[in-house]
C-alpha cells in the first residue's frame, strides 16, 4: 500500500489513528440522548411502550397480570408472531415486504401435520420437510424479486393468496389434522427443567459477559474508539437481571391444581432465543449482513463495490420464509392441530408490526433482530393484557393497528428528521 | 514499443497509457480515438467540454464497458479490462461522480464494503477499523470526528474524502476520479483537490476530471484535453497557458498565434498515434 508507507505528518498527529480520546460515562449518554433527538431512535418508543403496558396491566389486573402463569402464555402466544417478525427484519431490511409469511407459516405447518399423520415420518423428518418448504417458498419469491423484477408487495400478495389456497387443499376445508408427536408438542406445551433453565440461563449471561468484555479489552488495547467500562458492566448487569429475573419467575409452580406441578421456562423461549443469536450474528458479523444493510442503503453502490445484489435479496426472502416455516411448526405444537386458517387472520400483521413498533424501518437499511423481540412482546402483551380485561378481538384489533400506525408514524418521522440532521 | 520519450520530462514510466481508444454505442461514435498517459506521481488531468467523452473513456478504462478499438497499456503490458474486478485486481480504481456510499453504514464498513476483513467468518472489526484510520491519517484527513459514524452525517467534501480514502485503501496504482468537486463548496473543493495532490505526491497515478480550470491548473502536472470524442492534447501544465487549454477545449486545436508555444505539446494525438505500433 503505498499511501501507508507514508509517514504522517509528524506536526499533527492524528486524531484518528491510536490516540482516540475514549468518551466516560457521561459523554456517551449524551451522545446517546444527541442520536435519538436526531431521530434515530432505535427501539426506545417500544421498550418505553412496554414498559408502560406492562405497568398499566399490572396495575389494572395485578392479581393476574404478572403471574408466572401469565408469563409463560404471553412467551407461548408471542412465539409465533415473533418468529416470523425475526425472519421480517431480512426482508425489510433489503427495502421489501413479505406478506405472504403468515401464510407460508401455515403452509409449513400443513406440510408438517401432513408429514407426521399421513406418512407417519419421525418427527425430524417432518419438523425438516416443513423447513424446506419454507426454504422453497423464499427462494421463489426471492427469484421473482431479485431476477424477475416484480415488486415484492405484488407477487408476496399473490403467493399471500395462492399459499391460503394451498393449505386449504392440503387440509380440506373445515378439515383439521391433530398433532399427536410428542417432540412437536413438547416445543410449545413443556417446559424446560428447572435446573437446566438455570444452568441454561447463567451460562447465557456469562458468555455475553465474557465476550463483551473480551471485545472492549481488545478494542481497548488496540487504541480504538470503545464504550466507557461502566456502560458495558451496566447492559451485562441488566440482562442478567431480566434473563434470571424471568426463569425465577418461570421456575414456579404456576400449575392451578394443586396436585400437579408446572414449573420451568417454556421449551420454545431457548428455541427462539437460539434463532435470535444465529440470525443476529448473521447480521452483525457477517459480511452477508453487512452486504444486506448496504443493499438496504444504496443498492447500485453495493452492485458497484462488487457485492452479488440479487443474491443477497434472494438469501433475504429465503431467510424470511424458513422463519415462517419455524414458526407455523410452533404454531402447530401450540395448538396440537393444523386447521385451514393456520397462519391467516391477524398473524402477518402482528408480525410486520412487530418488526416495525421494534424500530426496523420500512424503508430499509435500518433494524435488528432485537426490534422484533421487542416489537413481539409489544404485541404479546397488548394481545394478552386486554383479553385479560376481558375486552373483545374487535378492540384488540383496533389498538394493534392503531399501535402499528403509530410506529409506522415514528419510522417515517424519525427518517425525516435524521435527513434533516444529517443521521442515516 | 516505441515510448514517446519526450513526453517524460522526469523520465518516471507511465502506469497506464490509452492508445487510439475507440468507443460506439450503436451509431454514437463516443469515443474516436483518445490518448491517454497517466504517470505514478503525477496528477492528469483530463478536461473537455460536456459530452467529450471523458466519463466513457473512465468507463472503459475501469472495464465498465471495455475499448472497442485501440491499444490499453498497464505498466508497459498490453492488457484488456473487460470487468470493473478485473481493473481492481490491477490497482485501478474509481471514485465515480455519485459516489456510490451507504448512508446508513459508518465510514469504516464503507470503505471495505465488498472487500470486508474478516477472521474466519466473522468481520475482523477492530483490524478494519484499525486499517481505515491508518489510511485516513496517511491522507492526513484529521476533519472527521469518528470512523465509526455514518456517512449520512458528513458533508460533501468528507464523503468525497471516504470515496478516495476506500479508493486508496487497496494496493491502488491508478485511481481516477470523475469531476470529485463538481458538488462542493470553496472550502471543502480545496481540501479535496489537496487530498489529490497528495495522492500523487504519495506515488499513485492520479487521473482528476474536472470542468474547472482553477482546479486543474491548481493540482494537474499534465493536461489531457477531449474534443468531441477525440485526444486533442495531453500538454505539461507549467509548459501551457489557461487561455491554450481552453481553446483547446473549445475548438480542439491550438490556433497559429500561439505557436510560438508549439514545442510545450508534449504530446498529441497525432504523435501518440504514430508512436504505437498495434501488438
Ligand atoms: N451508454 C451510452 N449510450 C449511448 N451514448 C452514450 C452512452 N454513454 C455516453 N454516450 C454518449 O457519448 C458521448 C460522451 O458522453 P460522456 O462520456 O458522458 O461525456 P462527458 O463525461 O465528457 O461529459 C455523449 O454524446 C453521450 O451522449
Ligand atoms: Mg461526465
Amino acid at each position: 500500500m503505498s499511501t501507508s508507507t507514508r509517514p504522517a505528518d509528524p506536526a499533527a498527529p492524528s486524531l484518528l489513528a491510536g490516540t482516540v480520546e475514549q468518551p466516560t460515562f457521561g459523554e456517551s449518554v449524551n451522545n446517546w440522548v444527541r442520536k435519538v433527538r436526531g431521530g434515530d431512535m432505535g427501539s426506545l418508543p417500544a421498550i418505553l411502550a412496554l414498559l408502560v403496558l406492562v405497568l398499566g396491566f399490572f396495575a389494572l389486573k395485578p392479581e393476574k397480570f404478572l403471574s408466572a402463569l401469565n408469563i409463560a402464555n404471553l412467551f407461548q402466544q408471542g412465539a409465533v408472531v415473533t418468529t416470523i417478525a425475526m425472519g421480517l427484519v431480512f426482508v425489510l431490511l433489503i427495502g421489501e415486504i413479505d406478506l405472504s409469511a403468515g401464510f407460508t407459516s401455515g403452509a409449513c405447518g400443513a406440510v408438517l401435520a401432513l408429514a407426521l399423520t399421513k406418512l407417519d415420518w419421525p418427527w425430524y423428518l417432518a419438523f425438516g420437510a416443513a423447513l424446506v418448504t419454507g426454504v422453497v417458498i423464499g427462494t421463489l419469491l426471492g427469484l421473482s424479486v431479485a431476477r424477475i423484477g416484480i415488486p415484492s408487495f405484488i407477487i408476496t400478495l399473490a403467493a399471500f393468496l395462492a399459499l391460503q389456497g394451498v393449505v386449504l387443499l392440503m387440509i380440506g376445508t373445515g378439515g383439521n389434522i391433530s398433532i399427536n408427536d410428542s417432540v412437536i408438542i413438547a416445543i410449545q406445551n413443556k417446559n424446560v427443567p428447572p435446573v437446566l433453565g438455570w444452568v441454561l440461563g447463567v451460562l447465557a449471561v456469562a458468555a455475553y459477559a465474557a465476550t463483551s468484555l473480551l471485545s472492549w479489552r481488545g478494542r481497548r488495547s488496540r487504541g480504538l474508539l470503545t464504550a466507557p467500562f461502566g456502560l458495558v458492566i451496566l447492559k451485562i448487569v441488566v440482562l442478567a437481571v431480566v434473563i434470571l429475573g424471568l426463569i425465577g419467575v418461570l421456575n414456579q409452580n404456576r400449575s392451578l391444581n394443586s396436585n400437579v406441578s408446572i414449573t420451568g421456562v417454556p421449551i420454545v423461549v431457548p428455541c427462539i432465543a437460539v434463532l435470535a443469536l444465529v440470525l443476529g450474528y448473521v447480521l452483525t458479523k457477517t459480511a452477508f449482513g453487512r452486504h444486506i444493510y448496504a443493499v438496504g442503503g444504496n443498492a447500485e453502490a453495493t452492485r458497484r463495490a462488487g457485492i452479488n445484489v440479487k443474491g443477497v435479496q434472494t438469501a433475504c426472502f429465503m431467510i424470511c420464509s424458513t422463519m415462517a416455516a419455524f414458526a407455523g411448526v410452533f404454531a402447530a405444537s401450540r395448538a396440537t392441530s393444523v386447521d385451514p386458517n393456520a397462519g391467516g387472520s391477524n398473524v402477518l400483521l402482528y408480525a410486520v408490526g412487530a418488526a416495525v413498533i421494534g424500530g426496523t424501518s420500512l424503508f430499509g437499511g435500518k433494524g435488528r433482530i432485537i426490534d422484533a423481540l421487542i416489537g413481539g412482546a409489544v404485541i404479546a402483551v397488548i394481545d394478552n393484557g386486554m383479553g385479560l380485561l376481558g375486552y373483545s378481538s374487535g378492540i384488540k384489533y383496533v389498538v394493534t393497528g392503531a399501535v402499528l400506525a403509530i410506529a409506522a408514524s415514528v419510522d417515517a418521522i424519525s427518517r425525516r428528521r435524521a435527513r434533516a440532521t444529517g443521521r442515516g | 514499443m516505441t515510448e514517446p520519450a519526450q513526453a517524460n520530462p522526469q523520465g518516471r514510466p507511465p502506469i497506464l497509457e490509452v492508445r487510439g481508444g475507440r468507443k460506439n454505442f450503436g451509431a454514437v461514435h463516443a469515443l474516436r480515438g483518445v490518448d491517454l498517459v497517466a504517470r505514478a506521481g503525477e496528477v492528469t488531468a483530463l478536461v473537455g467540454d460536456n459530452g467529450a467523452g471523458k466519463s466513457t473513456m473512465i468507463k472503459c478504462i475501469a472495464g465498465i464497458y471495455g475499448f472497442d478499438a485501440g491499444d490499453v497499456l498497464f505498466e508497459g503490458q498490453p492488457v484488456h479490462i473487460s470487468d470493473p474486478s478485473e481493473a481492481n485486481d490491477m490497482g485501478i480504481e474509481v471514485v465515480y461522480q455519485d459516489l456510490a456510499l451507504c448512508d446508513n453504514l459508518d465510514i469504516v464498513h464503507n470503505m471495505f464494503l465488498g472487500r470486508e476483513l474478516k477472521k474466519g467468518i466473522q468481520l475482523d472489526e477492530a483490524a478494519m477499523e484499525a486499517r481505515a484510520a491508518e489510511v485516513l491519517a496517511s491522507l492526513s484527513v484529521r476533519t472527521v470526528r469518528s470512523i465509526r459514524q455514518h456517512v449520512a452525517s458528513l458533508s460533501g467534501g468528507q464523503r468525497q474524502t471516504v470515496a478516495i480514502a476506500r479508493a486508496v485503501l487497496w494496493n491502488s496504482k491508478l485511481v481516477i476520479l470523475d469531476e470529485p468537486t463538481a458538488a462542493l463548496g470553496v472550502a471543502q473543493t480545496e481540501q479535496v483537490l489537496q487530498l489529490v495532490r497528495r495522492l500523487a505526491d504519495a506515488g499513485l497515478a492520479v487521473v482528476l476530471v474536472s470542468h474547472n480550470m482553477n482546479d486543474v491548473f491548481e493540482v494537474a502536472d499534465s493536461i489531457n484535453v477531449l474534443y468531441l470524442g477525440q485526444t486533442a492534447a495531453q500538454v505539461r501544465t507549467k509548459d501551457s497557458s489557461r487561455s491554450e487549454v481552453i481553446e483547446l477545449i473549445t475548438s480542439g486545436s491550438m490556433s497559429p498565434v500561439g505557436a510560438g508555444s508549439g514545442p510545450a505539446l508534449s504530446k498529441t494525438t497525432t504523435d501518440s498515434a504514430n508512436g504505437s505500433t498495434p501488438a
